[in-house]
């Protein structure tokens, strides 16, 4: 499904990231393979550390405290908060929505949109479509996107498929009004027929957790996981982004008339690095304009990684330039989805640590 | 070809003997991360980039179907 917008920007972008850096090797031993063998991962994947929060540290966490930041700095005023659009697989409770916490916690204006969004590895591109889409409205001027994610609290230490590459984090990205010439093409397709490719099984109201739930069952590549961790079938997974992705990127070059030389850089979902440069080769993009470093550096946290790899590798120069960026994402769902647009020069684009 | 497609095999798991099996994902010899692993060896051998679309695991079932996968991908022998 193809998507147009214009007189719509993206004025900052801030992540945070949990302080707690955890290096690979300080996990191998909770792994079933040999060391030696988890050590060829790491060259092969890109495996090298990652964030993840300490203890019982939430999403909203993160988003209050990069809020905060942004008031303290004086890049941000609450007043101006018009809808706060929140983008997590990991909210604080079923209910109320994380957003609404989000809201009361920071003492936000009660004319507000509060809006929580249950998307993953796709829901950077969903969360600015539907930032766009509020930007239409009169009474809306400034949506504030929040990508956030805690999913490592959901992923066995002991599932080599997942621990080693997930990461924690949040971004906080702001909207509003821009100029009525710059254009933005997206698209958003979804499979739901795939939706066990990434799943987790149990806590939910199909299968409540139990003690039975909870028991950790030995897989046959030899990962120990309970149905209320998160479980990937990794095979399918890689084979669905090489299948689809291309085409999508193909389509949304289309649209908007414009060859892949067009683009200044491709920034995309980063579930590691092996499966990023073989989308790059089939996409004939030179690795350094599709940047696969951030699983190796802080790990994948969902939705966060697009942002991301715009704070992590552009950060600096997005405040200073204007660059044409293609932003992809694919995964739980199944959901792929993609923006095209020019971004910058931001008001503000940078990280910071949560500790 | 196949010597070195052997070679880098063992060298990925040396506890096998890739010559007795005639199928090495049934006989559990390589899994997807050994996959991952030996794209990457192969693709640096043979200077080329396997299609992405082409990494499923009846391709790297047997000798001959990593042979003919090079040779897909444009692998010169």
């Amino acid at each position: 499904m193809n998507f147009r917008f214009s007189g719509r920007k993206i004025s900052g972008i801030l992540t945070v990231l949990p302080a707690n850096e955890v290096p690979f090797e300080a996990e191998i031993a909770n792994y079933s393979v040999s060391p030696a063998k988890s050590m060829k991962l790491k060259l092969a994947m890109g495996y090298n550390k990652h964030r993840i929060v300490a203890g019982d540290v939430c999403a909203s966490d993160l988003c209050v405290f990069g809020l905060e930041h942004l008031f303290a700095e004086g890049l941000l005023k609450k007043e101006d908060i018009d809808a706060l659009v929140l983008v997590t697989q990991s909210p604080d409770h079923f209910m109320p929505a994380t957003s609404n916490i989000i809201q009361g916690r920071l003492g936000l204006k009660q004319d507000v949109l509060c809006l929580d969004i249950s998307q993953g590895c796709a829901g950077y591109e969903i969360g600015l479509l539907e930032a766009f889409l509020l930007l239409g409205q009169e009474s809306i001027h400034k949506v504030v996107l929040l990508n956030a994610d805690v999913l490592s609290r959901k992923v066995s230490r002991r599932d080599r498929n997942s621990f080693p590459l997930i990461g924690d984090g949040a971004s906080i990205t702001v909207l509003e009004g821009g100029a009525a010439d710059s254009e933005i093409y997206a698209n958003v397709k979804m499979d739901g027929s795939r939706a066990d490719a990434l799943i987790i099984p149990a806590g939910g109201f199909r299968c409540p957790s139990s003690p039975e739930t909870g028991a950790m069952v030995e897989d046959e590549n030899g990962n120990l996981r309970a149905k209320d961790h998160l479980v990937m079938q990794g095979d399918a997974v890689f084979n669905f982004v090489q299948v689809e992705v291309p085409p999508m990127i193909e389509s949304l070059l289309r649209s908007a008339g414009l060859p892949p030389d067009a683009v200044d850089y491709f920034m995309f979902h980063q579930p590691n690095r092996f499966m990023l440069h073989k989308l790059a080769d089939k996409m004939k993009v030179g690795h350094d304009r599709m940047p696969a470093n951030i699983v190796e550096n802080f790990g994948n946290a969902s939705s966060v990684t697009v942002p991301l790899a715009m704070t992590f590798n552009l950060g600096d120069r997005l405040t200073r330039e204007r660059l044409k960026i293609c932003m992809a994402g694919f995964g739980v769902g199944l959901t792929w989805s993609s923006v095209l647009m020019d971004v910058g020069p931001l008001e503000f684009c940078g990280m910071i640590d949560y500790a | 070809m196949e010597a070195k497609i052997l070679s880098i095999l063992t060298g990925l798991r040396p506890e096998f003997d890739f010559t007795r099996s005639k199928d090495f994902i049934e006989d559990g010899m390589l899994d997807s991360f050994d996959i991952a692993a030996l794209v990457v060896e192969l693709d640096e051998t043979y200077a080329i980039s396997i299609d992405g679309v082409d990494i499923v695991p009846e391709n790297f079932a047997s000798l001959e179907a990593i042979k003919n996968l090079l040779v897909k991908n444009g692998a010169r022998p």
